[in-house]
């Protein structure tokens, strides 16, 4: 008789836990994180703005930002405190519509918010389907605690990428580091990687 | 619903990295002028890490990240400390 008994091999992976980064553990709910007080911006005052490195920039007011083509990106999101949640549902303008209006060659962005939250990101996590700037959330208009108006949405990033109260991007030459990448947090944040903090 | 803390929250972190209690000292504020306890900051800890503003101005005073026995501490937004030393 053998010394290791059947189904010792630990538990069987499911279908759910091959979409859950190392480290990361699911939950059901949306937990709220928040670094200062809650922005509240009216749809009549909301504006969104890219500056290209050459210091152009374009601006959309909320009427032209929602007769823009729409998409519904459903998707995993990863929190860097270690939540997922599987399966969220969006309905934003994809970043590669909004970038077709900017004559740009540069290699970084840096999302700016209101309330002074910025973060930062290569262009390229922009492009090709990845992100999207979001305005509802499972069919309903995004609260203000989780990022509305809007908010920048980059699932395959760390969540703390996908920038709340977005005001707009601005394209840079460099890498420069945004609010918590200043402070300790990974320059680029893969959740596949665990890229948590400086020197992961 | 509160939001936010005061900076008491954040003798812990500190007493690990100073030596004297900053929690007990008084702060101006670069940004705004505004001059009180260095404990009345708002800290907000519903973050990937801990982050004082001034009650005044909501400037970023202080930015506390904490991994394990590695601490990052931002004090860019600071401004003035006075500091009792006994």
């Amino acid at each position: 008789m053998g010394i290791i008994s059947r189904g010792f091999g630990g538990r069987r992976r499911t279908a759910e836990d091959a979409r859950v980064p190392p480290g990361q553990y699911l939950t059901d709910g949306f937990p709220v994180l928040s670094a200062g007080p809650t922005p509240r911006v009216t749809e009549e005052d909301w504006r969104f703005s890219i500056t290209s490195e050459a210091g152009d920039t374009v601006t959309w007011t909320w009427e032209e930002f929602l007769a823009l083509p729409q998409e519904r990106p459903h998707t995993d999101i990863h929190c860097v405190t270690r939540w997922s949640k599987l399966d969220t549902e969006w309905t934003g303008v994809g970043l590669d519509t909004l970038l077709e209006s900017v004559d740009t060659a540069a290699d970084f962005a840096l999302a700016y918010s209101h309330g002074g939250y910025t973060t930062n990101l290569p262009l390229e996590d922009l492009a090709g389907g990845q992100a999207w700037v979001v305005h509802a959330f499972g069919g309903e208009p995004l609260a203000p605690e989780h990022g509305g108006p809007a908010r920048l949405l980059v699932p395959h990033l760390y969540f703390w990428k996908s920038a709340k109260w977005i005001k707009g991007v601005r394209l840079l030459d460099h890498d420069e580091p945004g609010f918590w990448e200043q402070a300790g947090y990974h320059p680029y944040g893969d959740p596949w990687r665990e890229q948590r903090y400086w020197g992961d | 619903m509160t939001e936010y803390l005061d900076a008491n929250a954040l003798a812990g972190a500190l007493s690990e990295v100073f030596s004297v209690d900053l929690t007990s000292s008084w702060r101006r504020c670069s940004v705004c002028g505004h001059t009180g306890a260095f404990a009345e900051l708002h800290v907000y800890t519903d973050c990937p890490g801990q982050v004082a503003r001034c009650p005044s101005c909501q400037t970023v005073v202080l930015r506390l990240v904490r991994s394990g026995d590695t601490l990052w501490l931002d004090l860019g937004g600071t401004g003035c400390l006075r500091v009792e030393l006994r």
